[in-house]
């Protein structure tokens, strides 16, 4: 099937992108409303208690989506930031940097409902288990971005400095990622969810839980569109004053 | 560029030049730690390995935004981008510089702190081989850092942020080095990795670094 | 976003043009994308990039090294050069082993002249060099510019002081971007 990638990129054009968003922004609010409130209900009223975790093994429906969710919000962000750096999109690096802030979010979640659940489970609110340690260096990845966000002022020299932090944390966050398994096996327990159904949850846990995620996708692609819009206005009004002072 | 890395080490250790600040920093931090836990022995040599990564990191540190900032201050920056070098070499020489007027004085105090924390004797070999082979990373991750926060007025404290977060890796590699070799374990997988890490870092960084400096200029 | 727009000039070995304009028209925007410091919006430079040697009110020097030294170093950066007729031209000699640092301010201006002629490049991109020159200082610098037109040099000149030969002055205040026309600009496609 042949794509026309130049009409897919005209969607990025600040104009186009205002208009569709404009209209498709209500759906994915809707939509990212009942999703995400249907798959917490059911996660939280509808399933069994654990035979051995009990009823604190539902914070997993907050935990696992929101810890998904702050490693590929950071993914998207390499995306975001490789278009910026090869197509000059400026749409793309203002998605960005919205996304950053959810992104810094997501992983506080899943770092505080970690704590909440390993407190019952592990008798304790911090281990410096592997995957816990890998998710408080991917917070400080997101702050120092988010900083360097904030410390340049013009916009174009802030999207290409923070692009090319992006490329390098990334090699880095993978790097940490090996260096911290190396530096403590842990006592985590494997991951939820995987292709690999030997190890997966039983499946009264594993639909609840899938709603839980494709909500979370909905709310953040809800929000990501709205902090572009507010970024995208933000230069229009920047440019509108830029003219003006140029005008005098 | 041989003459960029003789200026540049001439500039460090002539007046105001900022040699010797990350030695003394690394003395006191060592000498405040055992203040701050206590005189017992053994606990010291549990920690020492950390404690001196630790140290040798955060005086490493303290003088990243030396490498380009003032050269960026008194125009010499300017020109350099305009001289027939190429900017990643004068990242990579200016890193190299720092590295041997911050990281080597480290390397060879080490040890000396090292007696301060009652390091086990078998590691001493270990930690100068995996200081010699960390810190040239920690200077050339620390430049691409100050090549991001080049031209910013608060630029100091946001360099901390950004490099901080990269030299993990290194630290974790590094301590566990010395760890496993107090401990007497074979010390082959932590050592061959940070060599790949510093081995990578000199190789791309510079041309990160040289990027984030055109972009700074512009 | 752009500040120029339209200008077009050449410059061959042996002038000097002097660019002239109320002050942040864009002389030194102009004059860093002539150093190929900063690429233009549009259109393009044809000078080599190893052809032009730049001066900026910053000088480049480095406090704690003297004027041999800090001479020495951009001869070195720029192929060895030497750097004798420049100390001689712009009356350093005496000063030679001083630290920069210890220099008046006009002196470091002489200085930092003094390392264009070391660089060995044809074309001289200067911005505002008088800055900070008395009059005895301005007239070698003049001598100076002129010996390296004469020498098959060229040099473009952002000043506001007649520096007393001949020049083709170019004004750069009919070229103001005006904004009235949208561009295909980061900041203007957004409105």
């Amino acid at each position: 099937m042949a794509i026309n990638w130049n009409a897919f990129w005209e969607w990025a054009n600040p104009r186009k992108f205002m208009w569709w968003t404009d209209r498709a922004l209500p759906y994915f609010a809707v939509l990212a409303a009942v999703i995400f409130t249907s798959g917490l209900v059911w996660g939280f009223f509808f399933t069994p208690d654990d035979y051995r975790q009990g009823a604190t093994v539902k914070i997993f429906y907050i935990h696992v989506p929101s810890a998904m969710m702050a490693i590929n919000i950071w993914a998207m962000m390499l995306v975001a930031s490789l278009i910026w750096i090869v197509r000059r999109h400026h749409v793309s690096a203002l998605a960005a940097k919205s996304a950053a802030a959810i992104g810094m979010t997501m992983t506080l979640i899943a770092l505080f409902t970690g704590a909440i659940w390993g407190k019952p489970m592990w008798g304790t609110y911090w281990e410096w288990d592997p995957r816990l340690t890998s998710f408080l260096i991917l917070l400080l990845f997101y702050l120092g971005y988010m900083a360097l966000w904030e410390a340049i002022d013009n916009p174009d020299t802030a999207a290409d400095l923070t692009s090319v932090l992006c490329l390098v944390g990334s090699v880095f966050a993978i790097l940490s990622r090996y260096a911290v398994l190396f530096w403590n096996q842990g006592l985590h327990q494997g991951a939820s969810l995987s292709m690999d159904a030997e190890e997966n949850v039983a499946d009264v846990y594993w639909y609840p839980a899938l709603v839980a995620i494709v909500g979370f996708v909905l709310l953040f692609v809800t929000l990501v569109l709205l902090r572009t819009r507010t970024e995208i206005r933000a230069r229009r009004l920047h440019a509108l004053e830029m003219r003006e002072r140029a005008q005098q | 560029m041989i003459r960029l890395f003789w200026r540049d080490i001439t500039l460090a250790f002539r007046s105001g030049g900022g040699f010797g600040l990350g030695l003394g920093f690394f003395l006191i931090l060592v000498t405040l730690v055992p203040f701050g836990v206590g005189p017992n022995g053994e606990m010291l040599s549990a920690i020492a390995p950390g404690i001196l990564w630790v140290g040798a990191l955060l005086a490493c540190l303290l003088s990243l935004d030396r490498i380009f900032a003032l050269d960026f201050e008194d125009g010499s920056l300017d020109l350099l981008a305009t001289a027939p070098i190429p900017l990643e070499g004068v990242v990579a020489m200016k890193a190299f510089a720092h590295w041997i007027t911050t990281g080597l004085p480290l390397v060879i105090a080490a040890p000396a702190l090292g007696l301060l924390l009652h390091l086990d004797s078998a590691a001493y070999r270990w930690l100068i081989v995996t200081l010699l082979i960390g810190t040239p990373a920690l200077s050339f991750i620390g430049a691409f850092g100050a090549a991001l926060t080049v031209g910013l007025k608060r630029g100091g404290l946001l360099l901390s942020l950004l490099v901080l977060p990269l030299y993990i890796p290194t630290l974790i590699f590094g301590a566990e080095v010395v760890r496993r070799g107090a401990g007497g374990f074979l010390v082959g997988t932590p050592l061959a990795m940070q060599a790949g890490i510093t081995a990578g870092a000199v190789a791309l960084l510079p041309f990160a670094a040289a990027a984030a400096i055109r972009v700074a200029l512009r | 976003m752009p500040v120029l727009e339209g200008l077009s000039f050449t410059v061959s070995p042996g002038e000097i043009l002097v660019l002239r304009g109320p002050n942040g028209v864009g002389k030194t925007t102009l004059l860093r994308t002539l150093a190929r410091l900063q690429p233009p919006y549009a259109g393009t430079v044809e000078a080599a990039p190893d052809a032009v040697a730049y001066a900026a009110h910053a000088d480049g020097l480095k406090a704690t090294l003297t004027v041999t030294e800090n001479l020495a170093f951009w001869a070195g950066v720029y192929g060895g050069h030497d750097i004798a007729p420049a100390l001689r031209d712009f009356n350093l000699e005496a000063l030679r082993d001083r630290p920069a640092g210890n220099l008046s301010a006009g002196q470091k201006r002489r200085l930092g002249l003094a390392r264009l002629m070391v660089t060995g490049r044809p074309v001289w991109v200067l911005d505002e060099p008088t800055v900070s020159l008395d009059v005895a200082s301005v007239e070698l610098f003049a001598k100076a510019v002129k010996a390296h037109v004469d020498g098959g040099g060229a040099a473009v000149i952002a000043t506001h002081i007649h520096l007393g030969f001949e020049e083709t002055v170019f004004d750069v205040t009919p070229y103001k971007a005006r904004h009235d026309v949208i561009r295909n600009d980061f900041d203007e496609s957004f409105l």
